[in-house]
């Protein structure tokens, strides 16, 4: 049988095309533009070629927001990943009330918008009015986030670890409940430990999820802005100017449009090879 | 290996369960020989994954108790009862290899490794996976898993009971009889108690030593093969049994005759006075269709040929009775007539199995 070549069905992707063209492409492409030119206002432009490239990748200051990211990343996905499954490990099973209050409880940080969020912990670590900050001041700690860098440090990562633990949480508590009762009781009857239950039982079977836990908070804490802005500001000094930090600082304070547009493109990138990096990783391990 | 006893037993999923109806598992009292192949048969919902889970100690029953060898094990944890399952989906531990797999339950009870390795080997060749030893678990057919699973039920050699919960369910037909087939060849060598939980007959019947049937939550009948054929204690098992299942006529008894509707039917033995609703169960293998005026006058309604027989499908006015047949059966006449085997016409009161005298 012989196809019939219609074009007209090119008329039915149209009105995608023509969404992700405004949402994505001429964004992206205005941000490409500016990377290779540079302007001194009255809307001139000049051609750099890759200059401003060249100058970001050899630039101390964004080599150290890259090295205060990583380090930010790193201690958050320490400490959320393992704590997550510990407390999926331990939520009620069984359906119930108590139960559905387990799971609002945990899903509540999840529901508040990000720069609340900054907020609540912004006034929180106060060493004035702040319950926290005030507590650890009348303990003797010598915790002064708006002038000491591990302070500072501290209340981030406290605060981001509050609010995005119940991600993992949930993800690999769906996982857990999706494993059938024989397992838990052939394991009883093997006389398996609990640790050889979570060793061989559990943790195979979360697997999936867990990579997907693991590549949101990657990218999520890889681009924080909003919440250590609303708290630190950066500072003090530079301690906590993570990427996005110190861009929106290059892009908007020091309107230097062009280095700006040429970091947000590697910065871009990077994260994108990372999460294609953990995607492959999923794929194969649902392949084998 | 052990005897098994159960002692009024009996088991609620409601905590302050009032009328028998809501029990799971009626009270029940049994003995478990050891070494000894049992099947648990009855229809979904009946309560025989219950009690096998009682036994495996992964529920506590809520009244009465389980013995081992005349030991108490009612409050033992499962792992101290030394007993293995089988569950109705294959478990298997997809990170560890078919060899670790069934290493597992040996390590776990921190055995001697030069024994487990030995004693590896040798439960990989009772159940033919010395080929696949070190591949891993995952990825391999549901009747490879499945036999993983029974591997790392009988690689503790001192285990007290095998514990199968419908095993086959997931398996491919042709795969079922191979491996039902090796079943009763492993009972046939370990000699260990093997319960055999199925809603399937054939599954039961050709398994089992002895058979259990339930129904609701009740033991209706724990017999040979051939006893739960030739004497169903209950009308369910007479009906649950056998294909097509025993023919149920009502009738009223009195002393050695029973009348169905307007004909008397002749039994060999003497009947007391029954109260309750009467019948009489015959198998249909024991009736025999002919044109001898003296029988139960039944109309043809149809002949289903099975292959090696026929099941004929009559009816005497409202109630339907199944015959079965020689493969040379041709349907003759328009009026046929049934005559029954005295030998095998049972007095059901109330369900239950009357003895005659």
């Amino acid at each position: 049988m012989k196809k019939t070549v219609n074009q007209k069905a090119w008329l039915m992707v149209l009105p995608v095309l023509l969404l992700v063209a405004f949402s994505a492409i001429v964004p992206l492409m205005t941000v490409v533009n500016y990377s290779v030119q540079d302007t001194f206002g009255n809307n001139e432009f000049f051609w750099v070629g890759l200059e401003w490239f060249e100058e970001v990748l050899h630039s101390e200051r964004i080599h150290q927001a890259l090295l205060r990211q990583s380090l930010f990343t790193a201690i958050i996905l320490i400490i959320e990943i393992p704590l997550g499954i510990f407390i999926a490990l331990n939520m009620p099973k069984q359906k119930g009330l108590w139960t559905s209050l387990c799971l609002v409880l945990i899903a509540l940080p999840l529901l508040i918008p990000w720069n609340v969020v900054g907020t609540i912990w912004q006034v929180f670590s106060r060493i004035d009015i702040g319950l926290l900050g005030h507590s650890l001041q009348a303990l003797g700690f010598d915790y002064n986030y708006t002038q000491d860098a591990n302070a500072a440090w501290f209340t981030i990562v406290l605060m981001d670890v509050w609010h995005w633990t119940s991600l993992v949480v949930l993800l690999c508590y769906a996982g857990l409940q999706s494993i059938p009762d024989a397992y838990y009781q052939a394991a009883k009857i093997d006389q398996a430990s609990s640790w050889s239950v979570f060793r061989y039982i559990e943790l195979p079977k979360i697997k999936g999820v867990l990579i997907i836990a693991i590549l949101l908070r990657f990218m999520d804490s890889f681009m924080i802005y909003t919440e250590p802005f609303v708290v630190t500001g950066g500072g003090p000094g530079n301690a906590t100017t993570f990427l996005s930090i110190d861009l929106v600082k290059m892009a908007i304070g020091q309107f230097d449009l062009g280095p700006a547009a040429a970091f947000s493109l590697i910065y871009f990138l990077v994260i994108m090879l990372i999460s294609w990096v953990f995607y492959t990783a999923m794929i194969r391990d649902e392949e084998e | 290996m052990a005897k098994i006893t159960l002692s009024n037993l009996a088991h609620s999923y409601q905590p302050t369960p009032k009328t028998p109806a809501d029990f799971a598992l009626q009270t029940l009292d049994h003995e478990w020989q050891d070494g000894t192949a049992y099947a648990l048969l009855g229809p979904s919902g009946c309560g025989k994954s219950t009690l096998l889970n009682i036994i495996s100690g992964l529920l506590q029953p809520s009244q009465g108790r389980i013995l081992f060898d005349d030991v108490d094990m009612t409050q033992a944890a499962t792992s101290q009862r030394n007993i293995a399952q089988v569950f109705q989906f294959p478990v298997v531990y997809d990170t560890m290899t078919v060899a670790e797999n069934l290493a597992f339950p040996l390590k776990n009870r921190k055995m001697d490794s030069a024994y487990i390795s030995r004693r590896v080997q040798q439960v990989a060749q009772m159940i033919g996976l010395e080929t696949l030893m070190a591949q891993k678990a995952k990825g391999l057919s549901a009747d490879i898993q499945q036999k993983i699973s029974l591997g790392r039920g009988i690689v503790r050699e001192q285990v007290n009971a095998i514990l199968f919960d419908e095993p086959l369910t997931v398996i491919d037909p042709q795969m079922k009889w191979a491996l039902r087939t090796q079943l009763k060849e492993l009972h046939r060598q370990l000699s260990h108690t093997m319960i055999y939980v199925t809603h399937d007959q054939t599954e039961a019947l050709t398994f089992a030593d002895q058979v259990v049937v339930m129904s609701e939550g009740q033991v209706l009948q724990i017999g040979s093969p051939q006893q739960l054929f030739e004497q169903p204690k209950h009308t369910f098992v007479g009906y649950f049994i056998g294909s097509p299942g025993m023919n149920i006529i009502p009738a009223s008894i009195f002393g050695n005759g029973a009348s169905i509707t307007d004909y008397t039917l002749r039994l060999n033995k003497h009947y007391p006075v029954l109260s309750g609703v009467t019948t009489i169960g015959i198998r249909p293998e024991h009736l025999t269709l002919s044109s001898d005026s003296s029988g139960l006058p039944v109309e043809l309604l149809r002949i289903e040929d099975v292959g090696h027989y026929k099941i004929v499908r009559t009816r005497h006015r409202e109630i339907a009775i199944d015959v079965l047949v020689g493969k040379s059966f041709e349907h003759s006449a328009a009026n046929c007539y049934l005559s029954f085997d005295p030998n095998f016409s049972h007095v059901y009161c109330d369900d239950w199995l009357v003895k005659g005298q």
